[in-house]
């Protein structure tokens, strides 16, 4: 099983990230849970999202504490929240950001594997808005390949509709850009 | 059966709903059973069902609208939760009373105050003597099968009483998991039409919810009292035609792994998943453990509770609401009450927890396991509490 906690802020999309990722590992046949930290709705304040994916049902029902991955939508949110709180000692950290993986490092003072996209400008130039969700779904599928990219093409045309092939495109991009750090 | 299915469970209870052939849907809408509300008011506007969806301005008023509309012969649902079940409160009674098979969702959360919006058992264990049927979910498939069934149960001619389904509030209702559905077809060859008792018609006029005096109102009470005990043989009986429909089998207590375990824990609702990953963890490092959830709160299953729990010689009772000022939390009162009488009873260690949303890990219940076995008396506890 592989445990994911999402850190975006209240309407950047983060439970439909979580939505799309659950969806996207039942269609290819495994088990999968998505679901929001169950807080406060407030635009703008940080928020987490969970998912879980197995080969076999999953029986958890409590928030996820010890992640194999941390994915961070907002690049303000580092430094400002623990990130890295709980993550396993070889688990991932995936971060939007347009700085160097050092500097990251070296704010986060962490040390783990680390995997980076700047997403948002991404996001920019492919959706017209700094909502980068969808587009570090591709930065995920292919940093943790948890899933095929293109069990994700469904899902998302049913959620996006016209704008689908904007997201995908994003997506892509960022499955392309996204670096692992040494 | 069709193939599994990505969906969050609150949209999958609307979705079940839909399958049922509802008549009149008084749904007001509260969180965390908003999306409850929300959906079967699509599911009735986009004109995928023909049904009434009433549109209340209160829980007092939904719960109303559902027992007129059920006293014409009408198929109803709502749902509500925590402080929409409390205002719902004088009606409940008035409902079994008059044998109005309502069926309802509540999507469990504290009751305030404080405010609160997050998972406990309070708000059911408020209702407890309401005369209702009271069945918890563990899972989100479980929703969607026991939604189907309470329709059925409620509507039997031998039953006719209102049926309340409790599934976690967020825990459940906000999760998105793999889902199947029975198609359209199934749940009809499952589910008959309803053959109301009595009708309210204004050609046939006839009164309902009558006055009692003193005289006749001691009977009355009898009567609904047996007509709730009654109910579990065809409770039992419906499950077991789902069971042999569907292949997924429901039980009024469940055991999971208890056979000649020296402790049980006993859950009800989605815990109880998370507490078979902890007795799986408890096995491996040799404990004599196992787990026993109860699906049924009211009737309560007596002969099935006490086999369930035969031979061990602790019983850790896991309550999710307080019973301020009592002997215990709600579920081990009525477990101690219970098994008074017998001469082997298990030692009884109470644990009040998760409540207002406080998160119970696989690790929570390893500990409340290792420390009861230490605890010495039989009082209660607020398990994880600060001081």
């Amino acid at each position: 099983m592989i445990e994911i906690r999402w850190h975006g802020r209240g309407g950047q999309g983060a439970v439909t990230s979580v939505e799309l990722l659950a969806l996207a590992a039942i269609e290819e046949g495994k088990y999968a849970q998505g679901f929001p930290a169950f807080g406060p709705e407030r635009r703008g304040a940080p928020v987490m999202a969970y998912n879980r994916v197995s080969e076999k049902p999953i029986k958890i029902r409590s928030g996820i504490y010890h992640p194999d991955v941390v994915v961070v939508l907002d690049p303000s949110l580092v430094g400002l929240v623990n990130v890295t709180d709980g993550l396993k000692p070889d688990g991932l950290l995936i971060v939007n950001t347009s700085k160097p993986s050092e500097t990251l490092r070296e704010q986060l003072k962490y040390k783990g594997k680390l995997a980076t996209v700047d997403a948002t400008h991404i996001a920019r130039e492919e959706l017209g808005v700094p909502i980068a969700n969808t587009t570090m779904l591709g930065a995920v599928m292919k940093a943790t390949k948890v899933l095929k990219l293109e069990s994700l093409d469904e899902p998302i045309e049913e959620r996006f509709g016209k704008i689908a092939y904007k997201n995908k495109n994003a997506l892509k991009r960022a499955y392309k850009d996204v670096k692992l750090a040494k | 059966m069709g193939k599994r299915i990505g969906m969050e469970v609150g949209i999958a209870a609307a979705e079940a709903v839909g399958l049922c052939n509802i008549d009149v849907a008084a749904v007001y809408p509260i969180t965390p059973q908003s999306h409850i509300a929300e959906h079967l008011s699509d599911i009735v506007h986009d004109g995928r069902i023909d049904a009434e969806f009433i549109t209340v301005e209160s829980e007092h008023s939904s719960i109303s609208a559902c027992a007129g509309a059920s006293a014409t012969g009408a198929r109803v649902y709502t749902a509500t939760s925590s402080q929409g079940l409390m205002y719902m409160h004088e009606v409940l009674p008035i409902v079994s009373a008059m044998r109005l098979p309502v069926v309802m969702g509540n999507a469990n959360r504290a009751i305030a105050g404080p405010l609160n919006i997050w998972n406990d058992h309070s708000d059911i264990m408020n209702q407890r003597d309401c005369g209702w049927i009271v069945m918890h979910a563990e899972n989100g498939q479980e929703v969607i099968d026991m939604t189907i069934q309470s329709f059925k149960i409620a509507e039997h001619a031998d039953v006719m009483l209102p049926t309340v389904l409790n599934m976690d509030g967020f825990q459940l209702t906000h999760m998105i998991e793999p889902l199947e559905f029975p198609t359209q077809e199934e749940v009809n060859a499952f589910l008959p039409d309803r053959v109301p008792y009595a009708t309210l018609h204004p050609d046939k006029p006839v009164s309902m919810g009558c006055f009692n005096m003193p005289e006749i109102f001691t009977e009355t009470m009898k009567v609904k009292d047996t007509a709730l005990i009654n109910s579990k043989k065809t409770i039992i009986k419906i499950w077991n035609e789902w069971g042999k429909q569907f292949g997924r089998y429901y039980k009024p207590v469940e055991s999971y792994k208890s056979k000649g375990a020296e402790t049980l824990i006993l859950t009800m609702g989605s815990m109880g998943e998370t507490a078979s990953v902890a007795v799986d963890e408890l096995k491996k490092v040799g404990k004599s453990v196992g787990l026993v959830k109860m699906r049924l709160w009211r009737p309560f299953p007596l002969d099935e509770l006490r086999a369930a729990i035969k031979g061990c010689k602790t019983l850790i009772v896991m309550d999710r609401a307080v019973t301020f000022g009592g002997i215990g939390g709600p579920v081990a009162t009525e477990i101690k009450s219970l098994i008074y009488h017998d001469k082997d009873r298990p030692r009884i260690v109470n644990y009040l927890m998760g409540l207002g949303g406080r998160d119970v890990t696989v690790e929570d219940f390893i500990v409340m396991v290792e420390r009861a076995a230490k605890k010495k008396d039989e009082t209660y506890e607020f398990y994880g509490v600060r001081e």
